[in-house]
């Protein structure tokens, strides 16, 4: 072999090297610039929780931990004494935990139906289903509260899980109709040739394959959740059952001109809950078992 | 294929896995779409909450209304552009994203959820103070060196403004959804492509997006009703100003029911949103060819 050939060929190597650096790089600035602004808000909001003025440019003023003493301490401004933040993360916790348990397990099922079952009029099912997204959530909030009233549950926890889950369930159900569309027929049929009953390999032979869509649906429902707020300032009269939305909005109310900083401050926390269950979610479901997906 | 079953065990099966979904369904949807139907033909008002019917007049006077016209054109504008924004965008990083390591991808996304997972109200605090008009504005120090004086951004680009501010939130739902979808495709497929030799282009343009169709044609209709159907950030940050340049057919609504209290009148205009959605999202069914996406079922085993 030649020496020029030696040449080119490293030649090429180095080329080619050069073209990944090039490629990822592009790829990962221009996931940077969209991003950009996200990053300097919050970094901005964050600044602005350990500033005792408010700030004007970029720089924090009199760096102080004020902001944050909600943790620790229940915050008084005049005659309002606002509740301990704990319990209100508690009640927030156990909303969008139940949000999320009932909303994925419905349109679990619901879903795998719409799919794979031979069910009648399932077109006009998943149109019926679409359609009543169109209906603005506030139009239907009166009814709604005559609805629980006569099941008894207004003033519970209960009333902002089940209402939320149930005007979040068409989007779960739709979304992950798609992924159950994707997995080949073939691992089911297989399933069920080994003896299988159809719910059986719905729970450990299908679910398993579809598990980034119940990421997705996850963190929308802990997030419709979490971040309820006019369910359960109408459903809920006992202050100790406000979760954090209610206070948000209450510290807005008392605060706002008052302590920007601790507006901040509560800001962010708030962020954080949601967030974490982001990503454990995304972690521990966008990795897909690839056995069984082989001979698709 | 074909392994047995009766229409005893289809129906039992189909109970199981479709009941607690129509169940809650027919619970929590059913009688409030009817009563919002009902109330858009009386002229209940929080003064005189009474079950008054007046027939068509409510519709009527939407058509009579001196600013319909403008509030129409205004939806239109905001909802097409947000969604071309939304799923675009949302399409664009989420392929960007498939292309880097995992947790690169994953903080991404982490930090794309942040305007969502904020209290609203403070989400809108955020642009109020990056779109202020003073020369204490986060743009207008960015600009000023160049422009000299200070944009009253929320005046002269009002509409523009929004659009980018529900856009930094719609984008994250899209974001997520196809990144999953995108997680989803059995890798087979794209090693396989990759083996024979196909660029990159090519494997996006011919596997992974016809695979991704339910997730777009999903978002793009989930998203053209939820935009229709929201006003929440447009209050905060502009309240429909000024004058009338923001108010969108929602927003519109909403200032009818509960500032002049006009329900009857306010459901009156719900009522022709969610028609001119539906509407919408049938022409877009059609468009994506939503018939051929219900895959006919293969397996009738129950």
């Amino acid at each position: 072999m030649s020496r020029r050939v030696e040449i080119k060929v490293k030649r090429s190597i180095a080329y080619y090297k050069v073209k990944k650096v090039l490629v990822k790089a592009v790829i990962y600035g221009t996931l940077t610039a969209f991003t950009l602004p996200i990053v300097i808000m919050y970094a901005w909001l964050f600044m602005q929780s350990v500033s005792e003025k408010v700030l004007l440019g970029f720089i924090p003023s009199n760096f102080t931990i004020k902001g944050w003493r909600f943790l620790w301490q229940s915050i008084k401004f005049g005659e309002v004494i606002l509740p301990p933040i704990w319990p209100i993360v508690l009640n927030s916790l156990i909303i969008a935990g139940g949000v999320t348990i009932i909303e994925i397990s419905i349109a679990l099922l619901a879903g795998y139906a719409l799919s794979r079952l031979n069910v009648p009029y399932r077109e006009p099912l998943l149109l019926l289903i679409i359609a009543l997204h169109a209906f603005p959530g506030i139009t239907l909030l009166i009814a709604i509260f005559y609805l629980l009233n006569s099941l008894g549950l207004i003033n519970t926890l209960l009333s902002v899980i089940i209402a939320k889950a149930a005007l979040e369930i068409p989007m779960g159900t739709w979304l992950i109709k798609g992924f159950f569309d994707a997995v080949p027929w073939d691992i089911e049929a297989a399933a069920l040739v080994d003896g299988c009953s159809r719910l059986k390999a719905w729970y450990k032979v299908v679910l398993p394959i579809v598990k980034p869509g119940i990421a997705a649906i996850a963190i929308f429902a802990f997030l419709a959740g979490w971040n309820e707020f006019i369910f359960a300032f109408t459903f809920i009269l006992d202050h100790r059952l406000y979760p954090l939305s209610v206070h948000v909005y209450q510290l807005i109310g008392e605060f706002r001109y008052i302590d920007y900083t601790l507006l901040a401050a509560t800001a962010l926390f708030y962020c954080i809950p949601p967030l974490v269950f982001f990503v454990i979610t995304q972690k521990a479901f966008m990795k897909v078992a690839l056995v069984g997906v082989r001979g698709a | 294929m074909r392994l047995g079953g009766s229409k005893t065990r289809l129906f039992l099966m189909t109970s199981i896995f479709l009941g607690p979904c129509i169940l809650i369904i027919a619970l929590f949807w059913i009688s409030p779409v009817f009563s919002t139907v009902f109330l858009s033909f009386t002229d209940m008002s929080l003064r005189r909450p009474e079950w008054h019917f007046v027939g068509l007049r409510n519709y009527e006077y939407i058509g009579k209304h001196p600013f319909i016209t403008k509030v129409a054109i205004n939806t239109a504008i905001y909802v097409s552009a947000t969604l071309a924004w939304n799923v675009l965008v949302g399409l664009f990083l989420s392929l960007l994203s498939f292309y880097v390591d995992d947790r690169s991808s994953l903080l991404f996304r982490a930090l794309w959820l942040l305007p969502r997972a904020s209290p609203p109200v403070v989400y809108g605090l955020l642009w109020l103070w990056v779109l202020d008009s003073s020369e204490y504005g986060l743009l207008n120090q960015l600009i000023m060196p160049i422009t000299k004086k200070p944009i009253p951004w929320l005046v002269d680009y009002a509409m523009p403004a929004i659009i980018i501010i529900n856009g930094f939130i719609g984008a994250s739902f899209s974001l997520i959804v196809f990144s999953s979808a995108l997680k989803a495709i059995p890798p087979d497929y794209i090693m396989a492509a990759r083996v024979d030799g196909a660029s990159e282009l090519r494997i996006i343009k011919d596997i992974i997006l016809p695979l991704m169709k339910w997730p777009i044609l999903f978002v793009t209709a989930w998203q053209t009703l939820s935009l229709l159907a929201s006003y929440e950030y447009i209050l905060i940050v502009t309240d429909g100003g000024p004058f009338y340049d923001t108010e969108v057919w929602s927003l519109f609504a909403y200032h009818q029911a509960f500032k002049h209290l006009e329900l009857g009148f306010g459901a009156a205009l719900a009522m022709v949103l969610v028609i001119v959605a539906l509407i919408i999202v049938l022409i877009q069914m059609k468009v994506f060819k939503f018939r051929r996406m219900i895959t006919p079922v293969k397996i009738e085993h129950t």
